[in-house]
């Protein structure tokens, strides 16, 4: 491996280092709070690392590939887990007494990224499928975190199970789809499938896999369980980091290998759309508790992403990175406010939220500009996200779904400020009292609100999206 | 030259907005007062320098001024052929508006520190100042239509939330909401007529617009409408917008209410800067409006222009309310400002109109800046707004006597202040092209300087009433921008404007057209004799004159009734015929449908809840199951 080669896979490289400085770390400090501070810092550093200059080639024959559009999306994703670092470090402080190993979490969750960025970078189906596998199996493991708590027991449990079927059923895709172009390498199989039932199936098969960890209908069901269950931070991970990661990939998947199938698979994916958002807004409507609530926003949100990938182009792909950029913020802010609030008062149902503006405005004014931004309100960077997948979706004449795409966000409206409306117009006897966050909390919420605020209107960030939206030569 | 420094014109006071608004608990008064004074020193300065040196030095390229794209990016991207841009435009006219929108800013930013001295609200107030400010630059500077549309709806915003600044008194909330009514009523025009151009034009973009060649290629494949070209509908409904907000008759309504305000906030927003918009719009669209099937759209513009200078100006002649004596006189000089664009023709002198407009606009942000803040210093001395309570004034404010005095024979066209210079061309401009209206340019010439002075007698000389407390000078921070904008308005009309502004953008040189200029004056005397007449020394002179012309005096003095009939059409009208069927439809109707969508929602909701059963393996089967269900249907479909 020359220099070349090193830099180009740079960003896995440092995580590597960053993870073994971790391990070494966990063995020589025993103090848990400076093991926060350590695992703060050393990723704050991969961070902004990944800023510095972009190199787009290949490694291994083929097998992985980088270019700016997967560097830029690895930096955002570097962003979202440091947020999430950040609220897992207030968690972790937290319990303290309750958990023996602190630094065994964030080698974890550096090991789950480490997956998706191989599964991102990946040229050729084995490493799609082992970055697949490293960014799910640690992350069960950390579901079981609260090895106190029975119910993120089960969350694991039923994560690892679904996760097992999911991976097998994906794994028996590929094969099909090898057997039938004779070529592993991504960019080789368009162009070598035929039409045939096989093929399909194959086809359905691969894509179930990554539906599968983008949570849409049907093979949705594990999520809202999963994210009841685990830890607020984990569940935060999944709901955006590890769906990020799969949406990019299918990305690349739909429009470069299986761009042949596309007279297909464009009505798979538009009614897996209409019943994501549908499934995904009628759950929510009825949940009390809101990790429940936020994992069935996050199907529809699901919907509302893949409703893009039918514009096949690059304004499909530069939309759906926006949006994901955006949601990612969003989701963030939602579930970090959850944490901050069950942290000090042990609070997750809706319920309890009543007079929360009262004695916390602060909190409750990130909450409100994160469900905001889900449900799409400018000038909240979510409008602007959701107006693009519009735009993809209507530059090819799907204006139908466009329409029930408007429908859903309505309906998801109604809920999104159900809770806000708790938070701010509703009165309550005992209302949560007021807390002090810490400082790391603090900062991630900073961050996302700074961020919900600018991103939708600071357009040179979506125009260098466009730029580097060339994944395929359209 | 380092021209990327004019970004900071427009993004210093949005910085100040945004840390005033954001701290406006944490940072007191009179701190906030000086942040905002000193955002606005440096933005004025770059100003001052950019446009000055634009003029002199490099403007002018072969006899012709450049237009300078400094800066534009794109804002929102939709597809190649549709994106909305933001950006700076350096040209003759953005650079005039250079000078007056941050100088007038300025010194009522000063002048604020003394007068809203222990109000409330003091951060508040120099926040949305600082919006204002922010807007009305970025309006200045748009190089595309949208973008000005989008800066146009934000000054309306502030001009909303600076009329309302006292919200605790329910007349001054009512008068926010007429603007913002009123003005958005017309910028519904605005909209539509935007819409409608750049969808024929295919662009927004100021450049290309008015581009004479574009403009022919428009003008051969014009769809007409209604007799007129599309494109004619189209400026006519932007010159709407520009009438909302520059107050022509009849959208004017709003203006006399807006007095409401806060003093310094009427002299930025509603005297100098703001309500000239629309002047600047159509002058920014000039060619559009000349060219277009032979200048239809800008004899529109003419005789409305006329129309309210005479309006506005009898009204003026009758009110008590001396702010409301200014705002009938900015309605009345904004008049002159359209009539003159309206009768302007293309190319060097025949351009004059286009150049006098720009003079006008230019000066009469200087004299009526003056008066309104020699106004504000009155109101603050007296504590009253109307004239009944004043009189000999001039022994105990004599800073503001001689001010007000100066910017009087300013706006009354008295040689050698300002007033005269730019009058004199418009009317000289108008005498050329259309005798009717140089005429009534001429009628109001002498109605305006017998009001200005009835003002000035009747504050300063007529009695000397018993005053409860004894009126006294204003603080330093309120005399210093008065006398800055009275050396201004006294000295401002020697400037050679005709060397700087022109409709094709090169230079030409004007005289003084003497016969026209010395009937001009010779009516401006008369009328300030027939002030001195009536209102030097107490009598009474007017009360006896008022009642001799009975209903005709009640009619001015009512303002022709004009907000009675607007009342009468939108609520005996639009609310009962219009407005009350559709409520019903809405409340029965549309929400029925909806509730009973609601319901059915949570129904189905309901209903479904049992698939999420908690059971790992269901969820098994529903994965698999559902991998092989789709399958099956995509196969069903290709083999169909």
């Amino acid at each position: 491996m020359n220099w070349n080669q090193i830099f180009l896979m740079r960003q896995e490289l440092f995580l590597t280092i960053v993870i073994l400085l971790m391990l070494i770390a966990d063995i020589l400090v025993s103090d848990k709070k400076a093991l926060n501070k350590i695992a703060i810092a050393l990723f704050a550093l991969q961070t902004v690392f990944g800023f510095f200059s972009v190199y787009e080639g290949s490694l291994f024959g083929g097998m992985y590939v980088t270019d700016s559009l997967t560097f830029a999306f690895k930096n955002i994703l570097n962003i979202g887990v440091f947020l999430i670092v950040l609220q897992s470090a207030s968690f972790l402080d937290k319990n303290l007494s309750e958990i023996k190993k602190v630094g065994e979490f964030y080698i974890i969750l550096f090991s789950s990224l480490l997956g998706i960025y191989f599964m991102i970078s990946a040229g050729h189906f084995l490493i799609l499928y082992l970055g697949l596998e490293l960014s799910i199996l640690p992350i069960s493991a950390l579901a079981a975190y609260e090895l106190y708590n029975r119910k993120s027991s089960e969350a694991a449990i039923k994560l690892i199970l679904s996760a097992a079927i999911s991976s097998g059923v994906f794994l028996f895709g590929i094969t099909i789809l090898y057997a039938d172009a004779g070529s592993l390498y991504l960019k080789d199989m368009n162009g070598n499938l035929s039409l045939t039932y096989f093929s399909i199936m194959g086809m359905v098969f691969m894509f179930s896999g990554l539906a599968f960890k983008i949570s849409l209908v049907p093979f949705h069901f594990w999520t809202a369980d999963v994210y009841e269950g685990a830890p607020t931070a984990v569940s935060n991970y999944l709901s955006v980091i590890s769906k990020a990661g799969a949406v990019f990939i299918l990305v690349v998947l739909l429009f470069v290998s299986l761009r042949s199938m596309v007279d297909i698979w464009k009505y798979m994916i538009y009614g897996i759309t209409v019943l994501t958002m549908f499934v995904g807004n009628f759950f929510a409507l009825r949940q009390q508790n809101l990790k429940r609530f936020l994992a069935f926003s996050s199907i529809a949100q699901a919907g509302f992403i893949t409703m893009a990938l039918l514009s096949v182009d690059r304004l499909g792909v530069s939309s759906i990175i926006y949006f994901l950029a955006i949601y990612i913020f969003s989701n963030i802010g939602a579930f970090g406010v959850v944490e901050a609030v069950a942290l000090k008062t042990g609070k997750e149902n809706i319920d309890d939220y009543k007079g929360l503006y009262r004695t916390n405005p602060m909190v409750s004014l990130v909450l409100m500009l994160s469900l905001f931004s889900l449900a799409g309100i400018p000038p909240v960077a979510g409008f602007f996200g959701k107006f693009f997948l519009y735009t993809a979706a209507a530059s090819k004449g799907y204006y139908a779904l466009v329409f029930i795409a408007v429908v859903n966000v309505t309906i998801s409206l109604y809920y999104y400020l159900i809770v806000v409306r708790a938070a701010f117009l509703r009165k309550s006897e005992k209302p949560i009292p007021y807390f002090k966050s810490d400082i790391y909390m603090k900062t991630s919420l900073f961050i996302v609100t700074i961020a919900l605020l600018v991103m939708g209107l600071f357009s040179p960030f979506y125009e260098y999206i466009y730029d580097i939206s060339n994944i395929v030569n359209f | 030259m380092n021209l990327n420094l004019m970004i900071l014109i427009p993004l210093i006071p949005l910085a100040v907005f945004l840390l005033l608004g954001i701290f406006f608990r944490r940072i007191k008064e009179p701190v906030s007062g000086y942040i905002g004074v000193a955002g606005l020193t440096i933005v004025s300065l770059i100003s001052f320098y950019i446009a000055i040196s634009y003029f002199l030095d490099f403007g002018l390229v072969n006899g012709e001024y450049q237009k300078i794209i400094v800066f534009r990016s794109t804002w929102i991207h939709f597809t190649d052929n549709l994106k909305i841009e933001m950006g700076i435009l350096l040209d003759p006219l953005s650079a005039v508006m250079l000078i007056v929108v941050p100088l007038i800013s300025w010194m009522v930013h000063i002048y604020s520190l003394g007068y809203m001295k222990g109000e409330g609200g003091f951060t508040r107030f120099y926040a949305f100042l600082s919006l204002f400010t922010f807007s009305m630059l970025g309006l200045v500077l748009s190089v595309n239509i949208f973008q000005i549309y989008i800066f146009w709806e934000l000054v309306g915003v502030s001009s909303y939330s600076l009329i309302g600044f006292y919200y605790k008194k329910k007349s001054a909330v009512l008068a926010a909401k007429k603007a913002f009514i009123v003005t958005r009523f017309a910028d519904l025009g605005f909209l539509i007529g935007l819409l409608i151009l750049s969808y024929f034009a295919g662009t927004f973009d100021f450049l290309t617009l008015t581009n004479l060649d574009f403009i022919q290629t428009l003008n051969g494949q014009a769809v007409t409408f209604m007799g007129l070209s599309v494109i004619t509908w189209a400026l006519i409904l932007i010159f709407m917008g520009g009438a909302g907000k520059s107050a022509m008759f009849p959208l004017h309504i709003w203006l006399p209410d807006a007095m409401e305000g806060p003093t310094p906030v009427s002299a930025l927003i509603h005297a100098a800067t703001m309500v000239v918009a629309g002047v600047f719009l159509v002058a920014r669209l000039f060619p559009m409006f000349y060219f277009i099937e032979d200048g239809i759209a800008l004899e529109v513009v003419a005789y409305v222009g006329a129309f309210t200078t005479l309006f506005a100006a009898v009204i003026a002649l009758t009110q008590y309310d001396i702010k409301r004596v200014l705002a009938f006189s900015t309605m009345s000089q904004i008049g002159y400002m359209m009539l003159a664009l309206g009768v302007s023709g293309y190319g060097e002198h025949e351009g004059l109109g286009y150049m006098a407009s720009m003079f006008h606009l230019f000066t009469h942000a200087m004299f009526k800046a003056l008066l309104f803040l020699g106004a504000g210093a009155i109101i603050h001395a007296v504590h009253s707004n109307f004239m009944q309570d004043m009189g000999g004034l001039r022994k105990h404010l004599p800073v503001t006597h001689i001010t007000f005095l100066v910017a009087a024979l300013a706006i009354s066209g008295i040689p050698p202040f300002a007033g005269f210079f730019s009058k004199d061309e418009i009317l000289a401009a108008a005498f050329e092209h259309n005798k009717l209206i140089w005429f009534t340019g001429f009628i109001v010439a002498g109605m305006t300087a017998f009001y200005m002075f009835r003002l000035y007698f009747r504050i300063f000389w007529w009695n000397d009433p018993e005053y409860k407390h004894k009126p006294h000078e204003a603080p330093k921070t309120m005399t210093v921008p008065l006398m800055i904008l009275a050396f201004m308005a006294a000295f401002s009309g020697f400037i050679p404007f005709s060397d700087f502004v022109s409709t094709d953008y090169s230079p030409f040189h004007t005289h003084i057209e003497w016969g026209l200029a010395g009937a001009s004056v010779g009516i401006g005397v008369l009328g300030i004799l027939l002030a001195v007449l009536f209102y030097k020394k107490e009598n009474d002179l007017s009360d006896r004159f008022a009642r001799a012309f009975g209903i005709f005096y009640k009619w001015t003095f009512n303002k022709f009734y004009i907000d009675e009939l607007y009342f009468f059409i939108t609520k005996k009208i639009i609310f009962k015929n219009i407005s009350a069927p559709f409520a019903w439809f809405d409340r029965h109707i549309v929400d029925g449908t909806m509730n009973g969508i609601g319901n059915s929602t949570v129904w189905i909701s309901e209903k479904i809840k049992g698939l999420q059963s908690g059971r790992v393996q269901d969820y098994a089967m529903y994965f698999v199951s559902g991998a092989t269900v789709i399958s099956m249907i995509l196969w069903f479909l290709l083999n169909n």
